[in-house]
C-alpha cells in the first residue's frame, strides 16, 4: 500500500491538477454515489414490489393512488422533486429545533427520499408491465390446478415477472446511476460534485469533467455487464436449448 | 388564489423558455439521430464506428457531467480557438457562449444518441421486402427512402421518440443549473426568496405534468395515423 | 360400485357470450374408468364445455358435481358465480386439465412444474412429491428432462411433460383440451401413446379431440357437439361407425 502510494505520487508529480489530494476527492465522491445510488435503489425496490401489485389491482381505490403517484412522479424532473423535498425541508416552520434536524441537516438524506420516492414510481411501472405480460395459458394453468389467487402470484406471476423484468430493470438502474449527478447540486460531494469542486479549484473543465465522465463510464459498464451476466443467468429457461 | 408574490410572469417566461429549449433540442437530435442511424447501419467500417462510439459514450455519462462540460468547457474550447486564430491569421473575433445555444446544443447531442438507437431499431424492423418491391419497381435509392423506408420506419419508432420526448423534456430542467433561466430556475429563486418552496415547485411540476400529457396526446395521434393499414393487434 | 361417488356430473350447463347461446343445456356423467371424446367442428362449443367443468368459464345455468359435492353458486350484479372460491380451489384441484398450448410455467424446469402444485396446492412434502414426480416423468418418457426449461423442449415432449403435471395431482378426471391440435404431426403420436396407456389403466378422462382414431379406439362414450348442443352420444362404435344425423356423417366423411 505504502509502494503504491510512492508510485502514485512519483506518477502525478509532474501534474498540477490530479494531485493526491484532488484523486481522494474522486474516490471520497465515488463512494457517496455508490451510497447513494445503491440505498435508493434497494429502498425502491422494496416499494415497488407491493405498489406493482396494487397497480393492478381490480379495486379503484388502490388502483388510482398508485397510478397517480407513478404519473407525477415520472412525469416531472427529478431535479424538481429533490428540490421540492431539500427546500420543503429547509423551509418547514421550527424543524430545525427539532430532533429530525440532526438527520435532516445534511442533504444526503432529503437527496435519498427524493432518489428512493423516483426509482421507486419508475420500479413499479416496469415490474407492473411485466406482471401484465406474464403468459395468459400459465395464468390459466395455475387456476386450473386449483391455485388462489394469493398463491398464483407468490409462485408464478412474480417470479415470472422478475425475470422478465431484468432488462428494463437494469436501464433503470443505469438510469439512476447518471440521474444521481444532481445531488450535487445541493451540495453533496458525490462524483460529479467532486468534479465541479476540482474545476472550480483550477478552472480546468476537460480535465476534472473529462475524468469524471470516465469513471461514470466504467460504472456504466460495470452495471451492463452484471445485467448481462444476471440475465444470461436467470433468463436460461427462454433460450432453446443447444443441445 | 395562489399568491405568487410577483413570480407569475417571470415563471411564464421561464415555463416558453423550457418548451423553446426543447423543442429546438428535439429537432436537432432526430437530425442527429438519423445521421447515427445511417452512420451505425451503413456498410463503412469507419461510419460505423464513430456512430457506435457516439451513441456508447453518450448513453454512458449523466447528462448533467456532459452538459457541464460542454458549457464549461466550450467557453474555453472556443477561446482557445479563436486565440489560435488571431495569432495564426491575426484574425480578431470573439464568441460567447450563450447559455440557450449550448442548453440546445448539448441537450441536442445527448438525445440525437437516444434517437440514433430508436430509428436504427425502427429501420431494421421494415420488412425487407418492402424495399425490394420498392427496388423491383425502378425506384432509386433516394425514392425508397422517402416513399417506403421512412414512412414505414415511422410506424416503428413513434413509441421510441414519444419516449425520448419525455426524458428530454424533463432533462431540460438541467440547464438551471448552468445558469438559464427556465422554469426551474425561476421557481427556485422564487422559493429562496419567499421561503415558499412548495407553491413554486408543484406549480413547476404541474406544468410539466401539462407539457406531458399534451404530448402524449400529440403522439397518440400520430401513431394513429402511421397505424393506416395495420390492425390494432399488430 | 353404488357407495363410491360419481366423479364428475355435468346438468344441463348453458353458457352465454353476450347474446350467443354457446351451450344450451349440456350433461354428462364420467364414471370412474370413463374416457369421454367430445368431438365436433370448431365453434361447437367442446372447448368452452370442457373448460365450464373446472370453472375456468362460469356456465350461466346447470349444476356441477364433483366426486359427489355439488359447487354452490350465488347470483352477484355481474351473472352467476361460485359462491365458495375456496370450493372452486378444492375441486379444481381433483379436476387437472391438459391445455392445447401446453401452458407449462415458463420460469421454472419441468420437475419443479410437475411438483408445484402438489407442493403448494396439495401440502404435500417436497421429497415425496420429487420421487412421484420423477416416476411420473419416467412413464411419459422425459425422465431426462426433469431439469429442462419448457422452451427448451419440443413441444410433444412439453406436451407429455404437462401430462405429467396432471397425473402428480393424483385426480379424480382428467381433462383434455384438444392435447394434439398445437403439435406437428410427427409429434402427435408420443402423445396419443401416453394418452392411451392411461386410458388403459383405468383413468377417468374427458377429452375433447380432432384424434378420430383415438376417439374409436379408445373412449367409452363419444359425443358429437353441434352449436351448443348435443347431436349424438353413445358408445364409439354406434356413434363413429354407424351415425344416424347427416351432420355427423358429413364430419366424419374423409376430407381430401
Amino acid at each position: 500500500m505504502e509502494a503504491l502510494i510512492t508510485w502514485l505520487d512519483s506518477r502525478l508529480a509532474d501534474n498540477s491538477i490530479f494531485t493526491l489530494q484532488t484523486l481522494s476527492y474522486y474516490g471520497e465522491g465515488l463512494v457517496t454515489t455508490v451510497q447513494l445510488v445503491f440505498l435508493s435503489l434497494v429502498l425502491g425496490l422494496v416499494a415497488a414490489v407491493p405498489l406493482a401489485i396494487g397497480r393492478g389491482a381490480k379495486r379503484r381505490w388502490v388502483r388510482l393512488p398508485i397510478f397517480l403517484y407513478c404519473y407525477v412522479f415520472r412525469g416531472t424532473p427529478l431535479l424538481v422533486q429533490l428540490y421540492l423535498i431539500y427546500y420543503g425541508v429547509v423551509f418547514v416552520e421550527g424543524i430545525q429545533e427539532t430532533w429530525l434536524w440532526v438527520i435532516l441537516e445534511k442533504p444526503f438524506v432529503p437527496a435519498l427520499i427524493a432518489f428512493t420516492l423516483n426509482t421507486a414510481a419508475y420500479t413499479t411501472e416496469i415490474f407492473h408491465g411485466a406482471i401484465k405480460a406474464t403468459a395468459k395459458g400459465e395464468i390459466e394453468a395455475a387456476r386450473a390446478y386449483g391455485m388462489s389467487q394469493r398463491l398464483m402470484m407468490r409462485r408464478i406471476i412474480i417470479p415470472s415477472a422478475f425475470r422478465r423484468a431484468l432488462p428494463a430493470y437494469g436501464n433503470e438502474v443505469i438510469f439512476m446511476l447518471h440521474a444521481s449527478a444532481i445531488a450535487s447540486v445541493v451540495t453533496i460531494m458525490d462524483l460529479t460534485g467532486a468534479a465541479r469542486f476540482v474545476y472550480a479549484r483550477f478552472y480546468a473543465p476537460f480535465e476534472a469533467f473529462l475524468f469524471v465522465a470516465a469513471i461514470y463510464l466504467c460504472l456504466t459498464f460495470a452495471i451492463l455487464y452484471l445485467f448481462r451476466y444476471l440475465e444470461k443467468r436467470l433468463l436460461a429457461h427462454l433460450k432453446p436449448a443447444s443441445g | 388564489m395562489i399568491d405568487l408574490h410577483g413570480y407569475g410572469p417571470r415563471l411564464l417566461e421561464g415555463a416558453l423558455v423550457t418548451i423553446e429549449l426543447a423543442l429546438l433540442s428535439l429537432v436537432l437530435a432526430i437530425v442527429l439521430g438519423l445521421v447515427t442511424a445511417s452512420a451505425k447501419m451503413s456498410r463503412s467500417w469507419l461510419a460505423h464506428r464513430i456512430g457506435t462510439l457516439y451513441t456508447t459514450i453518450i448513453r454512458g455519462v449523466p447528462d448533467l457531467v456532459l452538459m457541464m462540460l460542454m458549457f464549461f468547457g466550450g467557453q474555453i474550447g472556443i477561446n482557445q480557438f479563436t486565440d489560435w486564430l488571431y495569432t495564426q491569421f491575426a484574425i480578431d473575433i470573439f464568441i460567447n457562449v450563450n447559455e440557450f445555444a449550448a442548453g440546445v446544443i448539448t441537450i441536442g447531442l445527448i438525445f440525437g444518441a437516444y434517437m440514433g438507437e430508436t430509428f436504427r431499431g425502427a429501420f431494421l424492423a421494415v420488412d425487407s421486402g418492402q424495399i425490394e418491391a420498392g427496388r423491383a419497381y425502378g425506384m432509386n435509392h433516394w425514392l425508397v427512402f422517402r416513399r417506403i423506408r421512412f414512412p414505414q420506419m415511422m410506424r416503428h419508432a413513434i413509441p421510441g421518440l414519444s419516449n425520448n420526448w419525455m426524458v428530454l423534456l424533463k432533462t431540460t430542467a438541467l440547464v438551471s443549473v448552468i445558469g438559464l433561466s427556465d422554469m426551474v430556475r425561476i421557481a427556485t429563486e422564487a422559493s429562496k426568496a419567499t421561503r415558499e418552496p412548495f407553491t413554486f415547485m408543484i406549480i413547476v411540476a404541474a406544468i410539466y405534468l401539462l407539457i406531458a400529457s399534451v404530448s402524449e396526446w400529440g403522439f397518440a395521434r400520430l401513431q394513429k395515423r402511421y397505424n393506416v393499414g395495420y390492425t390494432e393487434a399488430d | 360400485m353404488a357407495d363410491t361417488p360419481i366423479p364428475l356430473e355435468v346438468r344441463n350447463i348453458t353458457k352465454r357470450f353476450g347474446d350467443t347461446e354457446v351451450l344450451k343445456g349440456l350433461s354428462l356423467e364420467a364414471r370412474k374408468g370413463d374416457v369421454i371424446t367430445l368431438i365436433g367442428a370448431s365453434g361447437s362449443g367442446k372447448s368452452t364445455f370442457l373448460r365450464c367443468m373446472n370453472l375456468l368459464e362460469q356456465p350461466n345455468e346447470g349444476e356441477l358435481i364433483v366426486h359427489g359435492e355439488p359447487i354452490i353458486f350465488k347470483q352477484t350484479r355481474h351473472g352467476r358465480e361460485p359462491a365458495d372460491w375456496k370450493q372452486v380451489v378444492r375441486i379444481r384441484a381433483k379436476l387437472s386439465m391438459v391445455f392445447q398450448s401446453f401452458n407449462l410455467w415458463a420460469h421454472m424446469t419441468l420437475l419443479e412444474n410437475v411438483i408445484e402444485a402438489p407442493v403448494h396446492v396439495l401440502g404435500k412434502p417436497k421429497k415425496e412429491a420429487i420421487e412421484h414426480a420423477r416416476a411420473l416423468l419416467e412413464r411419459v418418457g422425459l425422465a431426462a428432462h426433469a431439469d429442462y426449461y419448457p422452451a427448451q423442449m419440443s413441444g410433444g415432449q412439453q406436451q407429455r411433460g404437462a401430462i405429467a403435471r396432471a397425473l402428480a395431482m393424483d385426480p379424480e378426471v382428467m381433462l383434455f383440451d384438444e392435447p394434439t391440435s398445437a403439435l406437428d404431426p410427427e409429434l402427435v403420436g408420443d402423445v396419443l401413446k401416453v394418452m392411451r396407456d392411461l386410458a388403459e389403466e383405468g383413468r377417468t378422462m374427458i377429452v375433447v379431440t380432432h384424434e378420430m382414431a383415438f376417439a374409436r379406439d379408445v373412449s367409452t362414450q363419444v359425443i358429437y357437439l353441434h352449436q351448443g348442443h348435443v347431436e349424438e352420444a353413445g358408445p364409439p362404435d354406434q356413434v363413429l361407425g354407424n351415425p344416424r344425423s347427416e351432420r355427423l356423417k358429413q364430419f366424419l366423411a374423409p376430407k381430401h
